[in-house]
């Protein structure tokens, strides 16, 4: 039995504002003035206790104007976005290394690399097109290397697959890094000019003999070895990861393990060498530039420094604050002290896609106000006391959107909004009126001009040159030239004042998952992507994949064999938060004691009860990669299935 | 450090084009020339994204010396090369592929075909009403997209798509052998048994209309597809950070179909599942 047969739940568009009359009031139809009314009033009662959710799916320009919204009308950096629970670890540790928090690298050179390493990343099923340039870079000739615990559809285009136990990607490269060192393959002309800290980091992974990482990691010691010479021995070399590496409770160590290793060999800073972190949503990359993050102002400028503040300051005709605000996942902690009372959530819906998502509901429903700005009534809006209909950035609004890459491209409207839906900076505005802020923004454009007056990385970025280039990577500083596309090759330079800050190798140790496996849960759950579904499937639900066949839960042979289990039969996966039904599937790329969920159908499994809300200390992203559980078979003749 | 490869630089070739003096780039086509100098050579298996294959012949030019005609759109530019695309052996060549493919074929969704058959003065009739080469329902056996086999030309363009030129999850390929020869998954099953991934990347670059959109063929089954009401306008995936450029194709307000630009540096004209397929969200409006 392939597929069964199922009826997703579809999401409708919202076509008109809805308010609360009461707490136990069902949701009713309101105009926009009353709805508009209602929100300024509820934030405005909040002031000093208001977080803003800002959205990783829509435009820069209404990024940029929701983080102006918190900053000027609400007095706080209390904003972030879902970035803090898949890539905010990638950009901390680029930043902690860099300065700087985008990938370095460009699709099209990793046509032109001789080396390619995806770590914890199925670029295959979740970046399907990028994966085409790995594609044509291995059709030249370049030696494609695999990391993840599970034998993905990316690991089947690979020269090796290197199948690490969950979270043990430290000890990994770890032992990677100590064999470039004692293989004598460390680039000293660039350790020695670039980097600081080498010393410490020699000390730091000399334990790790490929044989103690095998023994930790369960990944053999050749194996290890071959990947360390090969990217040691390139002549360029790019690594990438997606949330396998990021999406633990030290996914920030994780990302500067990863990043110790292209330190350590010069891949960094050069055409065809260099750093991709694969971001999953459409704008996260392009939200944290605006500034829609708690310790960045727009152009990714730090807010303890006084001279950026000083030029927002000016700019906005406001206070900026000099420490930093509360991430997402701080909001939510603030939500059970009381120091969190309104919520702002644009086109997000924590409600499903936090980890512990039964927390996360109880906490929404705690607060005093809520208001959800969304295109669909998601089960986060179903909380709300006002929900208030929004356009579809991609397809009904214009403005600019950033990629992986860096590449800044716009977005057109195409599509004439569903009844009284309105555009996300017009709702932003208004109520920024409300609130005794008037803004005028003739359009998009508008937006985007202002923040080119602030953000030195995208002043070069006028909307003529984006569509004439069909986008532009930044940094774009000039209206006249172009960079090149990658980032950093200032740490190449012989002059010591145009290399700038050296880079710090990351002293990160080993930490096992926090959800440790034993004999009640004996089973470790990863979680990730389906190629034809995405996140909490409110979008992708929309249509009808051929491919798609619900929530399962994805067993090895051997274990299916084990548990006595057999595909498309219900089973109960209990983790120490929470239990539920899923469906049995068994995939021979798993192997014992490993199994996969993704949490594309929360209607029907909702996988976020099962995972840990273990975060990340430095990026506060929760460990969705790691969750112990254990299977049981549902007796013949039980409760209803669902 | 490693520069930035800016490649060779490429000489300009000169040879004659009907007569004029033409230069292009060093590697350039005859068919590339033709379409600098304006000149309309009809094509049907060449596509911008794509390696030359040479299936169809609709492009054959007469160089000079040369004993057989040469097909445009694979044959590069060679100096000193005189080359003449509207001799009588070359017109009545394309005419002749035309007959053939337009008596066998269904190009009714073929663009520019029409045309052609005039301008050519080709006259697929002759052949007779049993000429049709391949005589079958077409086949709807998933929401996405339909093949119709009864448009195909056998031009191996999907075929490149889904194999080693972009996709590479070689769910399509040619079965069969001289007249039986025809584009299938395998075993000849439906698409849901397949390797196929719903890319639509084969979609993308199918010349004739075989392979669609199930909104195209049910519109038009419908009698509602009307190309001249419909506007292109080109936005960002809402999925992934990879971030393609998709061109979205509005009738009525309704989205009916998606592209991507041919030149465009993230996608090179391909998409995804999801990216071409996953819009519906958008126009859920009760």
């Amino acid at each position: 039995m392939r597929k069964r047969d199922r009826t997703p739940k579809t999401y409708t568009r919202l076509t008109h504002p809805l308010v609360r009359d009461s707490r136990e009031a069902p949701l009713r139809r309101a105009t926009w003035e009353e709805a508009l009314d209602r929100t300024a009033r509820g934030l405005a009662a909040a002031r000093g206790a208001f977080g803003m959710f800002s959205c990783a799916r829509a435009t820069n320009e209404m990024n940029y104007v929701a983080q102006k919204f918190a900053r000027v009308v609400m007095g706080t950096h209390n904003v972030d976005s879902c970035n803090r629970t898949c890539h905010a670890p990638s950009v901390a540790g680029l930043s902690a290394a860099f300065g700087s928090g985008g990938g370095t690298s460009s699709y099209e050179e990793i046509e032109h690399t001789d080396v390619i390493v995806m770590w914890g990343s199925n670029a295959r099923f979740a970046h399907p097109i990028f994966f085409q340039h790995v594609l044509k870079g291995i059709r030249g000739g370049a030696r494609m290397y695999a990391v993840d615990p599970r034998r993905t559809s990316t690991a089947e285009w690979a020269e090796s697959w290197l199948g690490p136990n969950v979270g043990t990607d430290i000890p990994l490269a770890h032992a990677v890094g100590r064999e470039i060192i004692h293989a004598g393959l460390v680039n000293e002309a660039f350790v020695e000019r670039a980097t600081t800290g080498y010393d410490d980091y020699r000390a730091l992974v000399e334990p790790w003999t490929l044989s103690l990482a095998e023994k930790v990691t369960g990944v053999p010691a050749a194996a290890i070895r071959d990947l360390a010479h090969a990217y040691a021995r390139a002549e360029r070399a790019q690594l990438c990861w997606t949330l396998g590496i990021t999406e633990h409770h030290n996914g920030t160590d994780n990302v500067r393990a990863l990043i110790n290793l292209s330190l350590l060999t010069g891949h960094v800073g050069r055409y065809g060498s260099g750093l991709q972190p694969l971001r999953g949503q459409n704008n996260v990359q392009g939200g944290g530039d605006m500034g829609a993050i708690p310790n960045r102002l727009p152009g990714f400028q730090d807010v303890l420094d006084p001279e950026v503040r000083r030029k927002f300051e000016t700019a906005w005709d406001t206070v900026v604050e000099p420490h930093h605000g509360l991430t997402l996942t701080e909001m939510f902690e603030a939500m059970d002290e009381g120091t969190l009372r309104a919520v702002y959530c644009i086109g997000e819906n924590p409600a499903q896609s936090e980890a512990d998502a039964e927390q996360a509901v109880r906490r929404l429903r705690a607060l005093d106000f809520l208001v959800v700005q969304d295109i669909f009534l998601t089960r986060t809006a179903e909380l709300a006391d006002v929900v208030l209909p929004a356009t579809a950035g991609w397809a009904e609004t214009e403005g600019t959107t950033t990629n992986s890459e860096r590449r800044v491209q716009r977005v057109r409207k195409a599509v004439t909004p569903p009844g009284e839906a309105r555009e996300d900076i017009d709702i932003l505005c208004d109520l920024a009126a409300r609130l005794g802020h008037d803004w005028k923004y003739a359009d998009a454009e508008a937006v985007w001009n202002e923040l080119r007056a602030l953000s030195p990385d995208h002043h070069g970025m006028t909307y003529a040159r984006l569509e004439e280039h069909q986008g532009i990577q930044w940094p774009c500083p000039s209206t006249e030239e172009l960079e090149p596309p990658y980032l950093h090759g200032r740490l190449w330079s012989r002059d010591p004042g145009l290399r700038g800050r050296r880079a710090p190798f990351g002293i990160v140790r080993h930490d096992p998952p926090v959800d440790l496996t034993d004999e009640r849960y004996p089973i470790r759950l990863t979680t990730g992507r389906r190629l034809d579904s995405y996140n909490t499937g409110v979008q992708s639900g929309g249509y009808a994949s051929p491919l798609r066949r619900g929530e399962s839960v994805e067993l090895c042979p051997e274990d299916a064999e084990r548990y006595g289990v057999v595909v498309g039969e219900q089973v109960r996966v209990t983790s120490r938060r929470g239990s539920l039904l899923a469906p049995v599937w068994v995939d021979p790329a798993l192997r014992p004691g490993l199994a996969f969920m993704s949490f594309h159908f929360p209607d029907e499994v909702d996988t976020n009860q099962l995972t840990i809300e273990a975060n990340c200390p430095i990026a506060g992203t929760a460990e969705f990669k790691a969750s112990a559980i254990r299977i049981e078979k549902v007796s013949t003749g039980g409760p209803a299935l669902r | 450090m490693t520069a930035i490869p800016l490649g060779v630089p490429r000489r300009l070739v000169e040879f004659t084009l009907d007569g004029q003096e033409a230069r292009v780039p060093e590697g350039s086509t005859i068919l590339d020339a033709c379409r600098a100098a304006g000149k309309d050579v009809p094509t049907l298996c060449e596509g911008d994204t794509l390696t030359p294959k040479n299936a169809c012949r609709v492009c054959v030019v007469d160089v000079e010396g040369a004993r057989t005609l040469a097909p445009a759109c694979s044959r590069r530019a060679e100096p000193g090369m005189v080359v003449r695309t509207d001799t009588e052996r070359a017109r009545h060549s394309r005419k002749v592929v035309l007959e053939l493919l337009a008596s066998s074929v269904d190009l009714s969704t073929t663009p520019s075909v029409a045309q052609w058959l005039t301008e050519y003065e080709a006259k697929p009739d002759r052949f007779g009403p049993d000429a049709a080469r391949v005589d079958e329902a077409p086949r709807v056996d998933n929401d996405l997209y339909v093949r119709d086999y009864g448009k195909c030309i056998l031009c191996y363009k999907c075929v490149d798509a889904c194999g080693d030129q972009w996709q590479n999850s070689f769910a399509i390929s040619v079965s069969g052998r001289g007249f039986d020869a025809r584009i299938s998954v395998e075993h000849d099953g439906p698409l849901t048994d397949s390797a196929c991934v719903y890319c639509g990347n084969c979609i993308e670059v199918c010349p004739t209309g075989a392979l669609s959109f199930k909104s195209e063929y049910d519109m038009r089954a419908a009698g509602t597809w009307d190309e001249e009401r419909q506007t292109e306008t080109t936005t960002v995936c809402a999925y992934c950070g990879v971030g393609c450029n998709l061109t979205l194709h509005l009738q009525d307000n309704e989205i009916v179909k998606v592209t991507s630009p041919h030149d465009n540096p993230v996608t090179h004209g391909n998409l995804c599942i999801k990216g071409r397929f996953g819009y519906q969200h958008v126009q859920n409006r009760d």
